[in-house]
């Protein structure tokens, strides 16, 4: 008689280790994908976190009458005309009144943004009265200078290679001793538009234009999907047309997204006229992108809504269409929004089609409407990882720090929908 | 909705995704009737190489005059023109950027489609960099040797021609370094591709006496053996991003980067521009025209545009004025290299008269 209790344990131990090497590689695969994602979100976050905070230089600045407004009208025009660089330019020279040559008198003035004009002439603008008094103001510094305060100025190096020089560093270090230069958050990144000074550039712009073509989208694929999907479901018999139709969405769903964008430069642009570059042609495109899908995830959910639902509605005596819409259509609801979520999470992230449609565009004014120009989110980031001046680095990281914080909240609250809302049978 | 409607509109969805040459039947249709521009806004596209400049000064524009931020798209300078081109009336841009000159093809085109009147802007130089890290030693190079390092053929020294078979650059000359050959450059798509290969390589190229004299003879197969570079590996197209290259030469101290000056200018901390034929791709020697690889920028006005869309001509002098353009302008601050001060004014004289372009 065999032994079988020695093969068995020799079987058993072999079967055991595999399935321990099983488990341990599955688990170093989660541990490797995790590592990745730690790895990109605090590389991001440590390049981008800078971006937060803004070196801003307090001056004491005599908004003098007789430069700002010499006829002393007070005419709001007048003042929109008003040159403050001289005023700004006295308050520096005042600090550091040893600066004599014209030409260390120009590097002097550059210790601060070219910006630095117009957030004064907005405070003018509030309160008139503040003129001919003398203001302590925080007004932000250049680009180059806040740079150096976030230690990212290699000092050893030769100072032909710096693009902040000798001089200027010790203007920044005396500031520093009389604590008139300082860090602080960066409301500009949230407030402003696009700008080509790092230092005034804001993500609003683009926040703005995503939301508005996300809206354009939402109002345009959610309906469209959704009575797609029930007619598909719920009405149409099964024929080799319907066949055709599902082959051709599912297929729709993979096409390749600047293929959408093509497509939208040729109808929407090219047949129908629309503006160019505005949120409007922008969310039409993700519409129709985003649009398979919808569609998909709206079947799904449609399809497992038992069937004793309609049967008892039908059973009832309600029509189809009532059956429809009031049981099948709110049970399947939840589906078909965490879909759209998602959906819609997917179309923020896009970058491919708006290239096509002129989205990829440098746009200083925050958009209005859907019919004005704009840019979104992921193409803010394309164009500053683009662009030569060193200070575009961190706010490249921070802007994308931005789109995934919209992203993460976008699935969490698709995630949240589920949880709460579906039903288990 | 019946089924018939969705299956038609899916599937010609399908078929339209397949065939985006339709683009060019509807600019054809829009070029016939000139409506009036309505747009409060100039539209700018072209060049990726100005559009750093093109920016700047729209950004600047905004901010001092009453007129709404010019919006500018960067499209590359062939692309631009297309679109420039393509009709009057609003929905056509107002004004393209270009690294290079406008092509006599490209100014039939305009015409064909009513946009017979054009205003050219030269707007200054760019030069064209060869680049390594700084924690290598800088490489002084002739136009000769770089044709012969990144050339797909190269002369056997007798009037024939080979594969190139040079790994490192001291196989193209013992007085260069022992590292391999390795460049990181734009891909065919750039304008700083075709400046490159016009100016450095084509320059190399007619170094040879028996290559120039090709020139008359077979033009192109002159063209053909001065144009191509390497596909062996040794040289790299790395994307239209600038700013790429530059952090590659960082990792890697033996890899050289080919880009535009504005970029070199911005990290000259970690980056330094070999010289070229004996000229270093410093300001002033691409202002004087004695570093060789550099081009001439331009941008193009739509005449009929102006007085149509607001802030046109306001904005053109802006650009062109000395506190932009000029030798002291902001924009040499961001790495335009600015016409000599008698060239300069010859061009802001032209431009306030709008003398329309004329090639002959």
């Amino acid at each position: 008689m065999p032994d079988y209790t020695l093969t068995t344990s020799e079987h058993l131990t072999r079967r055991h280790a595999a399935e321990t090497r099983f488990r341990w590689g599955g688990r170093l695969a989660v541990l490797l994908s995790l590592g990745f994602l730690v790895f990109m979100f605090f590389s991001i976050s440590a390049r981008g976190i800078g971006a937060f905070g803004q070196t801003q230089i307090q001056l004491e600045i005599h908004l003098d009458e007789a430069v700002l407004d010499p006829t002393g009208q007070r005419d709001p025009q007048q003042l929109a005309r008003a040159n403050f660089k001289p005023v700004i330019n006295q308050a520096l020279f005042k600090l550091f009144p040893k600066v004599q040559t014209r030409r260390e008198q120009r590097t002097l003035y550059q210790l601060l943004s070219s910006g630095a004009v117009f957030d004064l002439a907005e405070m003018v603008e509030q309160n008139p009265d503040l003129i001919g008094s003398t203001q302590r103001v925080w007004l932000p510094a250049s680009a180059e200078v806040d740079l150096f305060m976030k230690g990212k100025v290699d000092v050893s190096l030769e100072e032909e290679l710096r693009r902040l020089k000798n001089n200027e560093i010790a203007w920044i270090n005396h500031l520093k001793v009389q604590r008139q230069i300082q860090k602080k958050f960066n409301t500009a990144f949230f407030t402003k538009g696009d700008s080509r000074e790092p230092e005034l550039s804001g993500i609003l712009g683009a926040m703005i234009g995503s939301f508005l073509s996300l809206l354009v989208c939402f109002s345009i694929a959610f309906p469209v999907g959704v009575l797609t999907a029930v007619y598909l479901e719920e009405f149409a018999r099964k024929t080799r047309f319907t066949d055709l139709i599902e082959i051709n969405i599912n297929n729709l769903a993979a096409v390749p997204s600047i293929v959408f964008g093509l497509l939208g430069l040729s109808i929407f642009l090219g047949v129908f006229h629309m503006p160019r570059s505005t949120p409007l042609v922008g969310g039409l495109v993700l519409a129709l992108m985003t649009l398979p899908t919808i569609i998909i995830a709206a079947r799904a959910s449609l399809r497992s809504v038992p069937n004793t639902i309609r049967e008892a509605a039908l059973g009832l005596g309600a029509s189809k269409v009532q059956t429809i819409f009031h049981h099948v259509v709110p049970l399947a609801m939840p589906g078909m929004l965490t879909g759209t979520i998602l959906g819609m999470a997917g179309a923020l992230g896009e970058t491919a089609p708006l290239l096509m449609i002129g989205m990829v565009a440098f746009i200083v004014d925050v958009p209005q409407g859907i019919t004005d120009v704009a840019t979104s989110l992921p193409v803010q980031i394309f164009l500053w990882a683009d662009s030569p001046e060193k200070g575009f680095v961190e706010r490249t990281s921070a802007a994308i720090m931005v789109l995934l914080t919209f992203l993460v909240l976008m699935n969490l609250f698709a995630v949240f929908l589920r949880r709460k809302l579906e039903k288990q049978w | 909705m019946n089924i018939k409607t969705i299956a038609t509109s899916l599937l010609t969805l399908s078929m339209v995704a397949c065939s985006p040459s339709t683009e060019q039947d509807s600019s054809k249709t829009a070029a016939a009737p000139a409506k009036p521009a309505g747009r409060d806004h100039i539209k700018i596209v072209g060049s990726s190489t100005v559009y750093p400049f093109s920016t700047v000064v729209a950004e600047n524009f905004g901010r001092t005059s009453n007129f709404k931020t010019p919006v500018v798209e960067s499209t590359g300078s062939g692309g631009g023109l297309k679109l420039f081109c393509a009709g009057l009336g609003e929905r056509h841009p107002d004004i393209t950027n270009a690294s290079r000159r406008i092509k006599p093809s490209e100014v039939e085109n305009c015409a064909e489609n009513g946009v017979a009147e054009i205003v050219e802007v030269k707007i200054g130089y760019d030069g064209i960099v060869l680049a390594n890290s700084r924690k290598n030693p800088q490489l002084e190079i002739s136009l000769h040797d770089l044709f012969l390092a990144l050339a797909k053929n190269v002369p056997d020294g007798s009037q024939g021609l080979i594969a190139n078979p040079y790994k490192t650059w001291a196989d193209v000359n013992p007085d260069l370094p022992a590292f391999k050959i390795e460049v990181m450059g734009p891909p065919p798509t750039s304008g700083t591709r075709d400046a490159f290969v016009e100016l450095a390589m084509e320059g190399g190229c007619k170094s040879i006496d028996w290559i120039k004299a090709m020139k008359k003879t077979d033009k192109p197969a002159y063209k053909a053996l001065c144009h191509t570079i390497r596909e062996d590996g040794a040289f790299v197209e790395a994307g239209e991003n600038d700013n790429l290259i530059v952090q590659k030469l960082n990792a890697n101290p033996d890899a050289f980067g080919i880009f535009g000056f504005s970029f070199l200018d911005q990290n000259l901390d970690t980056v330094q521009g070999s010289l070229i034929d004996g000229v270093a791709p410093d300001f002033d020697r691409i202002a004087d025209g004695g570093y060789p690889v550099s081009r001439s920028l331009f941008f193009y006005v739509k005449k009929a545009n102006i007085g149509q869309t607001p802030g046109i001509q306001e904005y053109v002098q802006e650009f062109i004025s000395d506190k932009a353009s000029g030798s002291d302008g902001y924009l040499t601050d961001r790495g335009l290299i600015p016409m000599q001060d008698a060239e300069h004014a010859d061009w802001a004289n032209k431009i306030n008269r709008l003398e329309t372009l004329k090639l002959d």
